[in-house]
């Protein structure tokens, strides 16, 4: 049970049973659409950008405790943050759940520490995805509008 | 061989007149005593794919071993003999069957390409603009995409059979779909997602009264029951090797010899011709008509070592086994509160497709996995019925020969966890 432990913490089951900014938040001007077909997670990502900056966010669909927890914990650590910090995030982010946080170099600590909780990933190269669905759709939606992204095309492998 | 036959051995796995020797069979699946995150393995997939007994194994080794080489062509001895085990298998799959004659089998990559095959062919001699294709609502994706793409090709319309709220079959409201313009019914002889097994032979009678042709997809069903295609008076039927206990990559499509005869082939290559020159092409006897290609020698033949294995242990015993776990999983599994369970019709196979209150699939089997237990989780490749249901996914366990109720009762204990954790 040790490794499940490490996987579903506290933190992931509370917020996989109640995920924070869920829904669409009035006057978001981005969004995107993401799928992972082989689960079939959905997961609606709605952003309100002002001048470059993330000033509200929030997400609908439906998924697993991993997906549904990193897509709410998400959420919370974006508003405030220019589009090129998500994106920093996002890699960082990425190297992390994909055991590469020796390399992140660029997340600052206090990201890291909130970000760590869903590290226990890596034990379950399966799940990978799950954690990234969320990451890979607010990408898409501050990119390019309205896209609609899946885990199985090239661009998002992982 | 040196070894002792498949059939003599499979026979020594059963004692009493109706029960299978879960214990004995266990032991010729050298997977199943290889443990997993350092516990026994608790397999409950075989409907995505059966593991598969040393005899198996054996017969392709001994194959590639012994005699190899390519069939049907080379004059030589190692060729005639691989001709003579391949065509043997054909055999096998024609008594198991109950197919008139070895030429209505036809050997393919999977379950899927003969039902490409199916919609391609018989789509292209049979079905045209405004022609109508009846399908069931719990079809799996390789029995629904092959004839979207006739249709779009070809402007036929597909009608979707429905089932009740308990997974069943509703013959009522599938023989209102029948019309004058009603070509096939491709139907599921056993749901992949639910263990639903509808009422085929009188699907067959009322679609045949209706002038259509129908087509079984057995995927799910060769691996628990008899079929006798020729009691069914069925005019396709398919299964795959991989989950009757055989190789991956052997794919069975049965047709009646006068429908094989009149519908164009399905790809062009070797074997499937008699003459070719760049004027005109003569297409090969059945069932080298649809044979293109080598194909997946070795595994055939060793699908035809599964099928010994089956037969020997005898279908009334495997589905009587069947039964009985299937029984005690859907009672055990029933009792824990907080699980709900999919498919419940009267007539199943040995499938439980179920859902945690609150815990996604994928949560479930993620915990399972840890406990050992293996089981499929999300849709099964069977969206529309887990629309159906208005769901996204259940989690599945699946029973096959080697299975039994300790089995059963390191399920539930999984499952226990999975809401202890989630709590």
């Amino acid at each position: 049970m040790d490794d499940l432990r490490e996987l579903y913490q506290e933190m992931i089951l509370d917020h996989g049973r109640t995920p924070r900014n869920f829904g669409r938040p009035e006057g978001c001007n981005r969004e995107a659409h993401g799928d992972n077909p082989l689960c079939g997670d959905k997961i609606d990502v709605y952003v309100t950008l002002r001048d470059g900056v993330v000033e509200d966010v929030g997400f609908e669909g439906s998924g697993c405790a991993i997906s549904t927890a990193s897509a709410s914990i998400m959420t919370e650590m974006l508003k405030g943050r220019t589009a090129e910090e998500v994106r920093k995030l996002f890699a960082g982010f990425r190297d992390l759940v994909m055991g590469k946080e020796a390399v992140d170099g660029g997340l600052p600590p206090e990201d890291k520490d909130r970000l760590m909780v869903l590290s226990g990933v890596r034990q379950f190269p399966m799940r990978v995805k799950c954690a990234t669905l969320a990451w890979h759709t607010i990408n898409a939606a501050l990119k390019s509008p309205g896209k609609i992204v899946s885990t199985e095309s090239g661009e998002l492998a992982t | 061989m040196t070894t002792m036959s498949p059939t003599a051995a499979a026979e020594s796995r059963w004692s009493g007149a109706n029960s299978l020797d879960v214990e004995a069979i266990r032991r010729d699946f050298p997977i199943l005593s290889k443990p997993v995150h350092g516990k026994p393995l608790v397999f409950l997939d075989s409907a995505a794919s059966a593991q598969k007994p040393r005899q198996v194994i054996e017969a392709e080794v001994y194959c590639y071993e012994n005699e190899y080489a390519n069939i049907h062509r080379g004059v030589y001895f190692l060729s005639e003999r691989a001709t003579e085990n391949f065509e043997q298998a054909r055999a096998k799959v024609q008594r198991l069957l109950n197919a008139r004659e070895p030429r209505e089998i036809v050997f393919t990559r999977s379950g899927t390409e003969s039902m490409n095959l199916v919609a391609q062919s018989f789509g292209a001699k049979f079905i045209g603009e405004g022609d109508e294709i009846v399908l069931s609502v719990m079809e799996h994706h390789s029995n629904i995409v092959p004839w979207q793409l006739l249709a779009e090709r070809t402007g036929a319309v597909i009608k979707v059979a429905p089932i009740d709220d308990q997974g069943a079959f509703l013959l009522d409201e599938y023989e209102k779909l029948l019309g004058p313009r009603t070509r096939m019914v491709a139907v599921t002889h056993a749901s992949n997602a639910l263990g639903t097994v509808p009422p085929v032979k009188e699907i067959v009678r009322l679609a045949h009264a209706h002038g259509a042709k129908v087509m079984l997809d057995g995927c799910q069903a060769v691996p628990h029951f008899a079929v006798d295609v020729q009691d069914l008076d069925v005019d396709f039927y398919v299964f795959t090797g991989h989950k009757v206990y055989g190789p991956s990559g052997t794919g069975v499509l049965y047709g009646k010899a006068e429908l094989l005869e009149a519908i164009p082939p399905y790809q062009g290559g070797g074997e499937m011709i008699s003459r070719v020159s760049f004027d005109h092409t003569e297409y090969a006897a059945l069932p080298h008509k649809f044979e293109a290609g080598t194909p997946n020698i070795a595994g055939t033949i060793a699908l035809g070592a599964a099928i010994d294995y089956v037969t020997a242990l005898g279908y009334d015993r495997i589905a009587a086994h069947d039964a009985r776990v299937l029984a005690y999983a859907t009672e055990r599994l029933g009792e824990v509160e907080g699980v709900r369970l999919y498919g419940q019709a009267p007539e199943k196979t040995g499938i439980l497709s179920f859902a945690v209150d609150g815990v996604h699939s994928h949560d479930v089997g993620t915990v399972l996995d840890h406990a050992g237990v293996a089981i499929r989780a999300g849709h099964h490749c069977a969206q529309p019925v887990m629309d159906r249901f208005g769901i996204t996914g259940t989690a599945r366990a699946s029973f096959g020969i080697y299975n039994d109720e300790a089995d059963v009762d390191a399920l539930v204990a999984a499952v226990r966890q999975v809401k202890e954790l989630f709590g």
